[in-house]
């Protein structure tokens, strides 16, 4: 069902875990869909993405995606980081099931929404967005918290 | 790698002496049963052999045995053949809202051709009550399809009493047996059962074939016509290796139910406890006994199920998991949600269902292992805060 690059990114997570030092952090998904990710960025004073990290509760595909996108954006500018399509996340892993394209598109979203993260940091904005993506259920969104 | 096989629900493996008793009809007796010659009379022979094995595991009568070739095909021939048949008495059916989905989505089916269907809820067990039955039906009511023992969570149904409610109310009663024919004993006139679908392959039996009985004097049309087998209720050419090794699978299973479900139970409450003290924030789902007895359904927080079945099967371990992702839909299990179970609790679940073959030096790779899996899993996760 999965490739062989998705099957070796879920057994070795590229950049698992927390960044210390991180000023960009973003959380995308949501439990009740079964798939979170939340991207953690150190970014230089160039612009640059120095360190990446990422946490994922998912399927397979979910943390494979997530793994893989570090890799991409890893010491690339932000600019070039905000290019990152969930496309190229999936060419990159040499394809994933039609059914598991969303984790493509969660992992894109999960660079976007730690990017935004860091230029709300930097321009003092106190309001933290909502970047949950749509799962098409009816639901409130919890930011990752789970519900007893 | 050790290679631990705990997805028995889904399918099991073929019993030896099972393969042994079917080899012939597979080789030298190839005949077709409806032919008149030697060869042909010796398969309808074996057919019928079978079908009296299945009677007697079931208490019934021969005549009331029809093979078909899987359980699907039983609870369909019962959904759409009595809601045909008994239209003129009613259109309404009553079930459950855990069923299988062969029974759940035919009841949908049903309901686009003008049926009305009740879907009973269920406690926090998965459980319904005969009381439940006993408020929904109505005089137009057709039939009550329960199913005996859950796929996904094991839990037993309360079947006896919900046969002798149906039974003082003239209302059919059908039962979905595939998870429980074979590991429960059951005696379809004891357990006022009016129709009972069966699976061989979850008893050690060939894949394949299955089984439908029906009391005497019920009608279920045929759902394929074309021939004269089974008594005019199922046409095509017997499946009749498939048919001997479902008898044999049967009676080898009847024979020693007790004793190969009081093992099976002990496996079962080892990996219940063991489960329970070995990872912290656990919740078995499912009721403590009133299950079968190689059921093992949790949910397990902050991780998704799909994740732990791949990081099991790399460590040799075969389970199964009602999330989302292994649904094929955005849902979790229908089940588990029923139960009232939250989605992102859902998404967690893992299966375990024990076989003949399950040994306690599997119980104890699968207890030393899955504790590994979950917590490189929960490192993963943003939820995880332990």
């Amino acid at each position: 069902m999965y490739t062989e690059k998705v099957m070796d990114h879920f057994q070795n997570p590229r950049n698992m875990g927390e960044v210390e030092g991180a000023n960009g952090v973003g959380m995308v998904g949501n439990a009740k869909c079964g798939d979170i990710m939340q991207m953690f960025l150190k970014i230089n004073d160039d612009g640059i993405i120095e360190d990446v990290g990422f946490k994922t509760f998912g399927c397979g595909a979910a943390v494979a995606t997530s793994s893989m996108a570090t890799e991409l954006i890893k010491g690339k500018s932000v600019d070039e980081a905000l290019k990152l399509t969930n496309s190229a996340v999936v060419e990159a892993l040499e394809g994933l099931p039609p059914a598991k394209l969303h984790c493509s598109v969660l992992a894109e979203e999960a660079v976007k929404a730690a990017i935004d993260n860091y230029h709300a940091r930097k321009e003092g904005r106190t309001d933290e967005e909502c970047n949950c993506v749509s799962c098409g259920h009816d639901h409130e969104h919890e930011h990752g918290e789970a519900e007893e | 790698m050790k290679r631990v096989y705990m997805d028995n629900a889904a399918t099991t493996a073929l019993n030896k002496e099972v393969l042994e008793a079917m080899m012939p009809y597979l080789t030298d007796i190839y005949g077709n049963p409806s032919s008149l010659h030697t060869f042909g009379q010796r398969a309808h022979t074996a057919v019928e052999n079978a079908r009296h094995q299945v009677a007697l595991a079931l208490g019934a009568d021969d005549k009331e045995i029809i093979f078909t070739g899987c359980g699907t095909e039983s609870d369909n021939m019962v959904l759409l053949g009595i809601a045909e048949r008994y239209k003129t008495k009613g259109r309404h059916i009553i079930t459950t809202a855990v069923e299988h989905h062969a029974v759940l989505y035919t009841a949908q089916r049903l309901e686009k051709m003008g049926y009305e269907v009740t879907y009973l809820p269920v406690d926090e067990y998965g459980r319904v009550s005969a009381e439940q039955v006993a408020e929904a039906i109505r005089p137009d009511t057709i039939l009550v399809s329960v199913m005996f023992a859950n796929n996904e969570v094991g839990t037993i149904m309360p079947i006896k009493r919900i046969g002798a409610v149906c039974r003082e109310k003239g209302v059919f009663f059908h039962t979905d047996a595939v998870q429980a024919v074979g590991h429960i004993a059951i005696d379809v006139n004891e357990m006022n059962i009016d129709l009972l679908s069966l699976s061989a392959h979850k008893f050690h039996g060939p894949k394949g074939v299955g089984a439908l009985y029906v009391k005497k004097g019920i009608v279920v049309p045929a759902l394929l016509t074309g021939g004269a087998q089974e008594r005019n209720k199922r046409a095509g050419t017997e499946n009749v290796a498939g048919i001997v090794g479902l008898g044999k699978a049967i009676e080898l299973a009847c024979a020693k139910i007790e004793e190969t479900g009081e093992r099976m139970t002990r496996l079962r409450d080892r990996l219940i406890d063991g489960i329970a003290s070995a990872i912290p924030e656990v919740k078995l789902n499912g009721h403590r006994f009133e299950r079968l007895p190689g059921n093992v359904n949790y949910s397990i927080k902050y991780i998704e199920g799909e994740s732990i079945l791949l990081m099991l099967d790399l460590n040799g371990i075969a389970a199964s998991s009602g999330s989302a992702c292994t649904s094929g839909s955005l849902d979790p299990s229908h089940v588990l949600l029923a139960m009232g179970i939250p989605h992102e609790i859902a998404h967690g679940s893992l299966r375990l269902t024990l076989g003949d073959d399950t040994t306690d030096e599997d119980v104890d790779y699968v207890l030393e292992t899955l504790p590994k899996v979950v917590e490189k899993l929960r490192k993963m996760s943003p939820l995880y805060k332990g």
